[in-house]
């Protein structure tokens, strides 16, 4: 089994914003296709133009609908390693393969002591390890390690590609350790929250609940129908006979 | 002691030799991409953060380019057919031979008759050249795909506005407080949608969606309005009811920027009932209070009315336009209680969503601080928005009421004075245009002979009868019959109604059928299978029907096995490239772009890009233009060579780009061709873009700044202003023929079709197929819906997108199955009027209750694409296509096309079925078709995808490689 580090000041993570995600995949492929020669290379695809297409993807979109008839609405929830404060995938490793980085609580998994045993994806309770079959170890989520700190990329491309590529700027991508950061800021003024709380794994990714839809009458004030004029002299079409200018 | 991490990473791996920009393709937005090259192979592709269309981000499609780009469906050298149509015998042969090949059956036709090559490109974003390619062949019988795309959109736009939705146009995402969407494919501007929806909502701008399908766009509505398919226009008028009924209308937008004030003749019986009066220089008239008479409409000086009765100098009565217009919206057959019981939206919802739009218009007002001159030379010192922006595509496009129902969607803008003011849709440059742009189809008698080009562009914009394309005896003389009788607006071609046509020699035979990327035997096709028949029927003589198809693509569609001769396409990082505004345009509404492809590698297969085969071709048969006076190349470079160095017309300064134009480079839009364009084009990250000054930004149609801009760049003639249309007089010219004014007469079997629809204010009719079958027999309307991540057919050859979208189900809403005695996950039989098909269902909340739709084109042909037989797109995947007929029912002794009676449009959306549960039985679509043989040269598909191990075995200096087998 392995331990966990003490908890580093430093908590990276994403903050996932349900109220204009629109579930495109644009974040799923984009992760796709960096980490396909990153860091974990490759993110193998078996089968992959036959009857079972099956490839390690460590960023899914699960599109749903909750409640039902006019209260339902359709859901868009995009996936992957909320790099646990207290990960269970980490304590579970019977190698030590599996670890929360020191310096940013980074949940990883160093392929070369990964026995493939998948203890780790047993006990994640959200899905979101991915076992590489062909290749034989465990592999997920690495918040585009090979990213956030590259140097030879531009400063503004050293964020994880998910959030990068989103269209919808729906990902954010900070210190969620330092309360005055931006993501920090987000998730205390939009209410960001964590996902299945109660499993207590205390995860760093959080997200944010959509807003409070303008649907129904009083949208800004405007009434709930028009009005009727009063009847303006000249008959139906009288209220056009003022003076217009071109 | 501290702790340390079990091993050491490298957190800073190069991750490339070489980024090379280009344009993406993976859909029709093209965005700007970087593509980043490791030892040869692509090592990953992003948005281009500099790019005007996408700043960066990039959807799913483009970020599957890399599998795309390496499928192994794609075709690697000439093919010949040898054996049968459809057995996929075909004999690779060297380009030399498929060229002359080519020239030969192509010189024939040429020779003779030229109408007798129909060449239809698909989804061609070069058809600036395609076009112009089929006027100097002298073939009418061209277009691309609009025709069963969005050509009611377009043309609706364009006749209303003079400019229109996606391409032409955008919401003020900055700005607006209100937006309502209609009906959008999610493969249309989709980066700047989710981009201005995410602006909206931080905003609190309201954002309501109206579609019978509440998915991606939809999902994240404030308010979503479950319409039924094809209603949308009465949903849209009875709103202009209510804003009428409220006189909540912007007076001064109308008589300033619009011909509300045009007197409009009445004289019942006449050849001019109906159309404006005009004087002696042609110029519309309007009644001045100022002056109590009859006055140009377009002096910047009266004081026009818009109500009454008046007197024209010759004695005639005539009214302004905007009287007949508020008379008739006004009537009660356009109440919220009418248009509820037809669209199903409650007549109270209706009326909410007009106080809601009014009070976003007038109550929140906005006044930007920005002073700008009119087309008059006066001065405003500040830009009043009305802040209410609409948005619409195929949604409201793919049916035969679609034309109306954007016109009606335009009405309603113009009435709010939400064109292109702060907070509404804006044109993107280089639109705005004339209304519509004064360009007219050629093709006419005595315009198509052998060995000439034609006068003119196959498309353009009839103003009225004497602009068709009909011979003598009033039949078509199109292939595809677009501007005859049937179709008389068909301003991009009718694609939909070719093979069919040719199949049947009606109006007549053709000799070669040339397609360019078009998968025109599977799901770009109404009628699939019948299509499949139509393209290896024989005559008596063992002749096939459409005797020779030439085909040219990149990929083993479904498609290629039909042709007779092949001609493969690189893939779309392979090639130079155009996005052109003389074509399709990327510009904004702050200023006019373009942007080009550039190779980002060299093709490893012995293809070639289509557009320097077209110009090859072109020099083999001498086509003027693309020869010189001595026989030779014009553009021996090829297409590179033609984007800097082809101008139109000749000498005008205006090519394909317009960007560092001049000998220095130093002009836009207009100047001589510059030898360095596409090095600086290359340089910028292969796009060019202009920003307007801030005093053209809006208003574009009567700002004087701006229009001066447009006519300097050559968008536009003449500074003057482009008054918008909300009576289009076109369609009364057409109205009156078919009440036998005229020397252009329709056949007597369309007159009273002529004369319901061709409205020249907007109007909602049900759609035809709705009309022609009953409401018993085929309860649900079926429709299909884009997913974001996967465009027509080609993206299930893609490794990556295939694994989110391998199979469709269709979808219906929960409560309507249960009633059908259809549970989650039944197989059901769907029946159309022209067809069946078996497929899967999934329930769900969020459709409307007389609706059933699928994801589009997930269906394939077993062994198409080059994916195994037993692919869930062949065993589980299914298309409505199967369902949906090109023509029709008979009525009277005529079918009449599957599309809207004014510009041709396929109306694939009209679709109404019944759904039955299937008895017990294998768990596999149907129809099912015999597979597919797989091409000579086309690849080996891999057991198993290993992409990105070669990179990183490389960057690891060996270490870290897949070991063992």
């Amino acid at each position: 089994m392995t331990s966990l580090p003490p908890p580093s000041a430093r908590k990276l993570g994403l903050v996932i914003d349900l109220d204009v995600c629109v579930g495109c995949h644009a974040c799923a492929v984009n992760c796709k296709e960096w980490n396909a020669a990153g860091h974990s290379a490759p993110l193998t695809d078996l089968d992959p133009y036959g009857a079972n297409a099956n490839g390690v993807w460590f960023n899914r979109v699960h599109s749903f609908e909750a409640g039902e008839g006019a209260a339902s609405r359709t859901v868009h929830f995009p996936k992957s390693c909320l790099h646990c404060e207290e990960p269970a995938c980490v304590t579970v490793c019977p190698t030590g393969a599996s670890y929360k980085r020191v310096e940013d609580g980074i949940v990883l998994v160093n392929p070369d002591t990964c026995i493939g045993c998948k203890l780790c994806s047993w006990a994640c309770p959200y899905g979101a390890r991915e076992f590489d079959h062909d290749a034989g170890v465990m592999k997920k989520c690495t918040l585009c390690i090979d990213r956030i700190y590259n140097e030879n990329l531009e400063e503004a491309d050293r964020v994880p590609a998910c959030v990068s590529t989103c269209p919808a700027s729906a990902r954010h991508f900070g210190d969620l350790g330092d309360p005055g950061s931006a993501v920090s800021r987000l998730v205390a003024e939009r209410g960001g929250y964590d996902l299945m709380p109660e499993m207590c794994y205390k995860p760093v990714n959080k997200y944010l609940p959509p807003r409070q839809r303008q649907c129904g009458a009083g949208h800004d004030g405007a009434p709930s129908s028009l009005a009727a004029p009063e009847p303006a002299p000249g008959g139906l079409l009288g209220w056009l006979d003022r003076v217009l200018s071109r | 002691m501290g702790w340390t991490n079990p091993e050491v990473i490298d957190t800073s791996p190069s991750v490339s030799d070489e980024v090379k920009a280009t344009t993406c393709y993976m859909c029709a937005c093209r965005c700007g991409i970087r593509v980043h090259l490791k030892d040869g192979r692509i090592r990953y592709i992003e948005g281009n953060k500099a790019h005007p269309v996408n700043k960066g981000v990039l959807c799913a499609k483009g970020s599957a380019g890399i599998m795309q780009h390496y499928s192994p469906a794609r075709l690697s050298k000439p093919l010949l057919r040898v054996g049968e149509r459809g057995s996929g015998d075909f004999k690779e042969i060297e380009w030399d031979e498929a060229l002359r090949l080519a020239t030969t059956w192509l010189s024939e036709v040429r020779n003779t008759d030229p109408r007798k090559l129909a060449f239809f490109t698909g989804r061609d974003q070069s058809q600036s050249l395609t076009g112009w390619w089929a006027q100097q062949f002298g073939t009418p019988n061209f277009a691309a795909h609009g025709g069963f795309c969005s050509v009611n959109m377009a043309a609706a736009g364009l006749y209303s506005i003079g400019g229109s939705f996606w391409e032409f146009g955008e919401p003020d995402w900055e700005h607006s407080r209100y937006f309502m969407m209609f009906g959008v494919a999610e493969d249309h501007d989709s980066n700047p949608i989710k981009a201005g929806l995410t602006r909206l909502k931080e905003r609190g701008a309201k954002y309501v969606a109206v579609n019978p399908v509440r998915t991606a766009y939809a999902a994240v509505a404030d308010e979503w309005i479950g319409i039924r398919p094809g209603t949308d226009g009465a949903l849209v008028l009875a709103l202009v009811h209510e804003l009428l009924k409220a006189q909540k209308v912007d007076l001064d937008f109308l008589v300033r920027y619009t011909n509300a004030p045009w007197l409009v003749i009445e004289a019942p019986g006449t050849a001019e009932h109906g159309l404006f009066a005009r004087d002696a220089e042609g110029r519309p008239l309007c009644f001045d209070h100022k002056s109590g008479a009859v006055a140009s409409a377009l002096s910047p000086n009266v004081q026009p009315a818009l109500s009454g009765t008046h007197r024209l100098p010759d004695g005639r009565a005539a009214r302004p336009s905007f009287a007949l217009l508020a008379e008739k919206y006004i009537d009660g057959r356009y109440s919220p209680e009418a248009a509820a019981i037809v669209t199903g939206v409650p007549a109270a919802t209706i009326r909410r969503l007009a106080a809601e739009i009014a009070h976003a218009a007038f109550s929140r007002q906005i006044e930007l601080p920005i002073a700008w001159t009119d087309w008059a030379g006066r001065r405003h010192e500040t830009m009043i928005g009305r802040p209410v922006a609409f948005h619409a595509m195929r949604g409201i496009s793919a049916h035969a009421n679609g034309f109306q129902t954007c016109r009606a969607l335009h009405v309603l803008q113009m009435l709010l004075g939400a064109i292109d003011t702060p907070g509404a849709f804006r044109y993107k440059s280089p639109y705005p245009r004339a209304c519509p742009p004064p360009l007219k189809p050629a093709g006419k008698p005595g315009q198509v002979e052998p060995l000439k080009p034609m006068p003119g562009p196959p498309l353009g914009f009839p103003m009225g009868p004497e602009d068709l394309l009909l011979e003598a005896d009033g039949s078509a003389r199109r292939i595809d019959k677009a501007y005859s009788w049937e179709a008389p607006v068909a301003a991009h071609g009718m694609m939909h109604l070719v093979i069919r046509n040719a199949w049947a020699g009606d109006p007549y035979p053709i000799e070669v059928l040339f397609m360019y990327m078009a998968n025109m035997a599977w799901n770009s096709a109404m009628n699939s299978a019948g299509t499949i028949e139509m393209l290896t029927a024989k005559d008596a003589g063992g002749r096939y029907r459409i005797p020779r198809i030439i085909y040219a693509d990149a990929f083993l569609s479904e498609t290629v096995p039909y042709a007779d001769l092949i001609l493969p396409d690189t893939t779309y990082l392979e090639r130079w490239d155009c996005v052109s505004m003389l074509d399709r345009p990327i510009g904004s509404a702050h200023g006019p772009a373009d942007a080009i492809r550039q190779p980002v590698l060299q093709p490893d297969r012995d293809v070639r890009p289509f557009q320097d085969v077209l110009l090859d071709l072109g020099v083999r048969l001498g086509l003027p233009g693309m020869v010189k006076e001595d026989g030779n190349p014009r553009f021996p470079g090829g297409y590179a060579d033609y984007l800097v160095n082809h101008e139109r017309p000749p000498g005008s300064g205006i090519g394909p780009l317009a960007g560092w134009r001049g000998a220095d480079g130093a002009k836009a839009g207009k100047g001589e061709p510059n030898p360095d364009q596409l090095a600086r084009y290359v340089e910028n990250g292969c796009f060019w873009k202009q920003e307007l000054p801030e005093t053209a930004l809006y208003y574009k149609h009567a700002n004087k700044a701006y229009l001066e801009h447009a006519v300097a760049m050559g968008f536009i003639g003449k500074a003057e202003q482009i008054v918008l249309q909300l009576y289009v007089e076109p369609m009364q010219k057409f109205r009156l023929a078919a009440d036998g004014h005229g020397k252009v007469q329709p056949p007597d079997h369309l007159r009273a079709r002529i004369r319901e629809h061709f409205d020249p204010l907007p109007i909602w009719y049900p759609p035809f197929e709705h009309q022609a079958v009953s409401d018993a027999a085929f309860p649900l309307s079926a429709v299909t819906q884009r997913p974001a991540a996967m465009y027509h057919s080609w993206g299930s050859q893609n490794a990556w997108l295939r694994q989110i979208h391998g199979e469709n189900r269709l979808f219906m809403n929960r409560a309507t199955a249960a009633a059908l005695g259809i549970a989650d996950d039944d197989w059901v039989y769907v029946t159309s009027h022209h067809g069946r098909i078996k497929c899967q269902v999934k329930l769900m909340e969020g459709v409307n209750d007389r609706t059933v739709w699928t994801w589009n084109a997930i269906g394939k042909r077993a062994g198409a694409w080059n994916l195994d037989p037993r692919a869930p797109e062949a065993r589980r995947g299914f298309l409505l296509n199967h369902l949906i007929a090109e023509l029709l029912p008979e009525q009277g002794g005529h079918r009449l096309p599957n599309a809207d009676p004014i510009t041709g449009q396929a109306a694939w959306y009209d679709l109404r079925v019944r759904v039955e549960k299937a008895p017990a039985g294998a768990a596999v679509s149907e129809p099912a078709f015999k597979p597919l043989p797989v091409l000579p040269g086309v690849g080996r598909r891999p057991g198993i995808l290993r992409y990105g191990e070669e990179i990183r075995a490389a960057r690891l200096g060996g270490r870290g490689g897949r070991s063992g087998p």
